[in-house]
């Protein structure tokens, strides 16, 4: 029963505040959204940290099409479930500084994306996933396309119709499953079950691997990425960045490994590599890029990219990297947009060569974003390393030169985010930034906390690789049961 | 007691970060300082407490575990720490020099806004310097490792109003993370074949192999690339005296004293490791020489008296390489403790000098300075006849050491050793007369405010002068009669040298002849700066090729900006203007525009004409008739 209120709180809450009129919709919506973080805290104080799904509920739903509405919780989705109700919050009070018109619709819309992202990183079966994975993609479209940039339609336009095309290879995947599947459900411990033939596992692994490559980004279904974040409003680049990229990493390690490991085993090393290539490419990208949003961009493209070479390489190490580094990422990624926010919404750009000297007239802003910035260079001690860490070992241990150039990130994620830093808070003052004024009230309650986990994570990450390990290892005994080595 | 109070020592220098970070605005500078200073100073005490306690121990390893840190599978990363002689000495260094430019900083950075800033981060890097020394185990060591590098960037950058020091801050930062890949590649080659990261594991199980396994060679060549970029030798050491923009202070405890050293304090920690693989051996002895050589070359023409010293840091960490290389390894730290003491000095004095100059940095507007300031004279006057080598001072004995053993290794790079004991005698004596012999060569308003710097800056100096000069007592050779002390002590940490085999006659001899060498080179100096007034010409001036290559420091930054930073940002617009924006995109939009086409095409068949829709229906019967014909016939 937990889990059905986990799901629907947010539900409930979008509800709720679509019908909030003027500036009490976010007070609303950060309630709810509050409320969700202490239903996932009580989740937390009550998991048992082993292998099985908890909290397991399963209503018929559909039953001529055996749909069924089936969720729970295992160590893997407990973590992704963290990182939305961690972030959203967080997300929903950095957005506190923007008076959005309509934000009852808006917030309406976050809380419904909350909804869907849950169902989700809970659902055992294949349709409920497939229908959560839309409810997650439409509210964060009209987010995106209603409150975003100049060119929002456009940039949305290709998102939208990308990441569907994606949706729909999946979609294509899971009905092909489904009619394998002799008890005519969706359920996916039957579609884990399935003996499927070599070839069969082929062409499943790559719709699924499309769809979820798209949503990641993995090089070089990117495209639509730098524009969508750049031109979205700050909360939704955050909530694109931060949370639902991590539907594609989840994706990968609940479905692609488990139902197709011959698949896996026979195309890891394509995706390896591309993974791979999107590292070094999006990295060197990002050396010259003129506007900081697009910069972390591409970043982003690059630290997914490590995430997913760490999986692909299929080891523990590589699949509980992955798990910190999903949480790190989200952490790192929105704060760092959110600094991005705070400059360009006083004085209202983001490009790099017109800002400058910020440090010098916001000093609290400035030991924010460096510690941001440290995290997301993974510097021994920040979130960042200990997934990093784990992520290039696995790397390495599957191939030693994949893992001298996956590690290149260590010092190019330095050089740009250094040279972004400099530029933009380092050096002298010009006429624009002399204006701008430090860190106050909300933004310091955003940037403190993000702060605080950063370090918190990166000094003692034992609680949350406790929490996955187990989930994580079965898994991965699973795979080798089925022969994938 | 080892055991209950060994965490007490990193855990002061980080509640004065966090104490004097979260007061440094609102603290008076008298309080941050005594913060400062006093944490650093308890830290101290603890050291000497422990040190005493390990030399009275038969024990001499004592491991200390906090918490478990990374812990998956097999991997298994303790936050933990390992006190044994080598860690013991190097606490002793860092929280003895720590203190000392703790207290000189008190008085050199009064003036400054960022007063309470730079005290945190000063205690900052004392506490990961300390975690860097103190870990069991690689990872924790890389946690200092990266840390110490934060705390170089923050420091180097600190007056990051001036652009040239931000950027300055930030190929350090860059440059040492290329080493640091290195490093991060080297402890995974470790963990896959030993299984762990603990120095107590990985050293016995290597004692076990065969001499120049692949492994073996594989693991020092790239802890070497980390220690190369920390240490700041060849090709990664040009971040080095570019770091010559943070404070001076800095420049003494970080840039000279300690954090440059650890590379060399990984290696000697790893000794097991690196005695395996002599070619890694050769490869750090070869790098070692020519950093030394090329660093001292370009110390000859410098005319700023921090870039001097800055050279001539790199010189002298080459010196450690060579020691290393050739299996010196005790010689080698030797040397790093007495060129913490000497060098430390030189900086701060530098400092002295720069302060009472009111910021100039340029030898070309000193001299005539010994008058004024008689204590920065008399202490950089000890400090450097110590780097050059002359007895009875410290550095005499540890680069004596070094030398003895290349001689024994290799005749070659004696050599290159000796000429780069010749030219940084050279160097560091123009240095010492251009400052302060002959007339002052500065304005006369700046001449009438020259001080003598405050006492809590010149207790430092002689502090630091005293320990230069008597430093090399803790290892006097058996030549001299000597017990070699801090060899047999550090055997107790599983670090032992190669056994010197010369006689006495040779040892005197290759001492005779190095101490000659510093001689020739004294007496040219003084003969060229002191009696003919020499001054180095302005920048612009015509210089011969060797003057113009030494002058322009080989032109590397102009070589490495020309082959890697140039290309890279090429291939930066080039993936991003032509590959992402143009081939991607451009096949990404055509998937689209193709679907957008086709659908234009489909749209013209709904033309609205019944009669064409009827026709339509019709073939289509006629096709269908057709096809059940054809496959029943």
């Amino acid at each position: 029963m937990e889990l059905i209120l986990l799901i629907f709180l947010p539900l409930a809450g979008a509800i709720v505040t679509s019908f909030i009129k003027g500036g009490a919709a976010k007070i609303s919506a950060l309630g709810f959204a509050l409320a969700s973080l202490c239903v996932t805290i009580g989740l937390i104080t009550q998991f048992t940290p082993d292998a099985t799904t908890q909290f397991a509920v399963n209503y018929p739903w559909i039953q001529q099409l055996g749909i069924n509405f089936h969720v729970g919780l295992d160590g893997i989705s407990l973590i992704t479930v963290i990182l939305t109700n961690v972030l959203m919050p967080l997300i929903i009070l950095a957005s506190f500084k923007h008076d959005y018109k309509n934000a009852n619709s808006f917030y309406a819309l976050v809380l419904f994306m909350q909804a869907g992202l849950l169902l989700v990183f809970t659902a055992l079966d294949g349709f409920l996933f497939y229908i959560g994975w839309e409810a997650a993609l439409i509210p964060v479209y009209f987010i995106c396309a209603m409150w975003g940039g100049k060119d929002r339609i456009k940039v949305n336009m290709k998102f939208f119709v990308y990441t569907i095309a994606g949706s729909l290879f999946m979609l294509l995947g899971i009905i092909y499953l489904y009619l394998q599947n002799p008890a005519n459900n969706f359920d996916f411990n039957a579609f884990y079950a399935l003996e499927l033939d070599k070839y069969q596992q082929g062409w499943i692994f790559w719709a699924f691997f499309i769809a979820f490559a798209i949503k990641m980004p993995i090089f070089p279904f990117h495209t639509w990425q730098p524009d969508t974040y750049t031109e979205a409003p700050a909360t939704g680049t955050m909530l694109l960045s931060g949370i639902m990229l991590k539907m594609g990493i989840y994706g990968v390690i609940r479905w692609l490994l488990p139902v197709v490991p011959q698949g896996v085993n026979d195309w890891m090393c394509v995706a390896l590599i591309l993974s791979i290539i999107g590292i070094v490419y999006a990295s060197v990208i990002a050396f010259t890029q003129k506007n900081a949003k697009r910069l972390v961009a591409y970043s982003s493209i690059s630290h997914v990219g490590l995430i997913a070479a760490g999986i692909f390489a299929i080891n523990l190490q590589g699949l509980q990297g992955a798990m910190v580094q999903m949480l790190s990422h989200g952490i790192n990624v929105i704060g760092l947009f959110f600094v991005l926010d705070i400059i360009f919404s006083r004085l209202k750009t983001n490009k790099i060569e017109e800002l400058g000297g910020i440090a010098k007239v916001a000093p609290q802003l400035a030991i924010t974003f460096l510690i941001i910035v440290l995290g997301t260079v993974a510097l021994p001690g920040t979130n960042g390393f200990i997934g990093e860490f784990l992520l290039l070992y696995s790397i390495y241990d599957y191939n030693i030169w994949m893992g001298a150039i996956a590690g290149l990130t260590i010092i190019f994620s330095a050089v740009y985010m250094l040279r972004m830093y400099q530029k933009v808070m380092l050096g002298k003052t010009n006429e624009l930034t002399l204006t701008f004024t430090d860190i106050k009230g909300t933004e310091k309650v955003v940037l403190y906390s993000i702060c605080i986990l950063i370090v918190l994570l990166g000094v003692y990450p034992k609680p949350i690789l406790h929490l996955s390990e187990a989930s994580v290892q079965h898994l991965l005994e699973q795979l080798k049961l089925k022969g994938l080595n | 007691m080892i055991n209950s109070l060994l965490w007490l020592i990193p855990l002061l220098p980080l509640l004065g970060f966090v104490i004097n970070g979260l007061g440094r605005n609102t603290f008076s500078k008298n309080l941050i300082g005594i913060i400062g200073s006093g944490t650093i100073l308890i830290s101290f005490i603890l050291s000497v407490v422990l040190f005493l306690e390990l030399s009275g121990s038969t024990q001499k390893q004592f491991p200390v575990e906090l918490f478990d840190w990374i812990s998956v599978a097999n991997l298994h990363i303790p936050l933990s720490f390992l006190y044994d002689p080598l860690s013991a000495i190097m606490l002793l260094i860092i929280t003895g020099i720590g203190f000392l430019i703790h207290i000189y900083s008190v008085g050199y950075m009064h003036y400054d806004e960022g007063f309470g800033k730079f005290f945190a981060y000063l205690n900052l890097f004392i506490f990961f310097m300390l975690i860097l020394v103190l870990g069991s185990n690689y990872i924790v060591m890389f946690i200092g490792w990266e840390g110490v590098g934060l705390c170089s960037y923050l420091l180097i950058g600190f007056w990051f109003t001036n652009d040239s020091y931000a950027s300055a801050a930030k190929k350090a930062f860059v440059m040492n993370r290329i080493g640091d890949l290195g490093f991060l590649l080297g402890v995974f080659v470790i963990f896959t074949t030993f299984g762990s990261v603990e120095f107590a594991k990985v050293f016995p199980l290597a004692a076990n192999m065969m001499p120049g396994a692949a492994t073996i060679t594989l693991i020092t060549v790239l802890l070497f690339i980390g220690a190369c970029g920390k240490s700041a030798q060849l090709p990664l050491f040009t971040w080095l005296p570019d770091a010559m923009a943070g404070p001076t202070p800095v420049s003494a405890l970080i840039h000279a004293a300690t954090m440059v050293t650890a590379g060399i304090y990984m290696i000697a920690r790893s000794s097991v490791l690196f005695d395996l693989a002599p070619i890694t051996q050769n490869l750090i002895a070869i790098i070692g020489t020519a950093t030394a050589l090329i660093a001292a070359i370009i110390a000859l023409t410098q005319t700023d008296i921090k870039k001097v010293l800055a050279y001539s840091t790199v010189s002298q960490l080459g010196y450690m390489f060579l020691g290393l290389g050739v299996g010196a390894y005790t010689g080698s730290f030797f040397h790093v403790i007495t060129h913490a003491f000497f060098k430390a000095l030189l900086f701060l004095g530098a400092g002295a000098v720069i302060h009472a100059m009111h910021h100039q940095q340029d030898m070309r507007h000193m001299g005539g300075l010994s008058k004024k300031l008689k204590i920065t004279f008399a202490t950089m006057m000890i400090g450097t006849i110590a780097i050059a080598g002359l007895p009875p001072f410290s550095g005499f004995f540890s680069k004596d050491e070094i030398l003895a053993h290349a001689y024994q290794e290799n005749k070659v790079l004696w050599a290159i050793g000796l000429i780069t004991a010749f030219l940084t005698a050279f160097y560091m004596f123009r240095m010492m007369f251009l400052t302060f012999s002959g007339k002052y060569r500065g304005t006369h308003h700046a001449e009438e405010k020259i001080h003598e710097a405050p006492s809590n800056m010149t207790i430092p100096l002689i502090v630091l002068a005293v320990l230069a000069a008597v430093g090399g007592l803790i290892n006097i050779p058996h030549v001299f009669g000597g017990n070699e002390w801090l060899a047999h002590w550090l055997t107790g940490a599983g670090v032992a040298q190669h056994e010197l085999s010369l006689d006495h006659t040779t040892e005197f001899g290759l001492m005779g002849v190095s101490v000659l060498a510093a001689v020739v080179a004294l007496l040219y100096a003084y003969t060229r700066y002191v009696k003919n007034e020499h001054v180095p010409v302005a920048d612009e001036a015509e210089r011969s090729v060797f003057a113009k290559i030494s002058y322009n420091k080989f032109y590397l930054d102009e070589i490495y900006d020309a082959i890697i930073a140039k290309p890279l940002n090429a291939f930066s617009k080039f993936f991003y203007r032509i590959i992402d924006k143009k081939v991607i995109d451009g096949l990404v939009n055509g998937v689209g525009w193709t679907a957008n086409e086709g659908s234009k095409g489909l749209r013209l068949l709904q033309s609205g004409n019944v009669g064409f829709y009827i026709f339509m229906m019709v073939f289509g019967i006629v096709a269908l008739l057709l096809y059940t014909y054809l496959s029943i016939a």
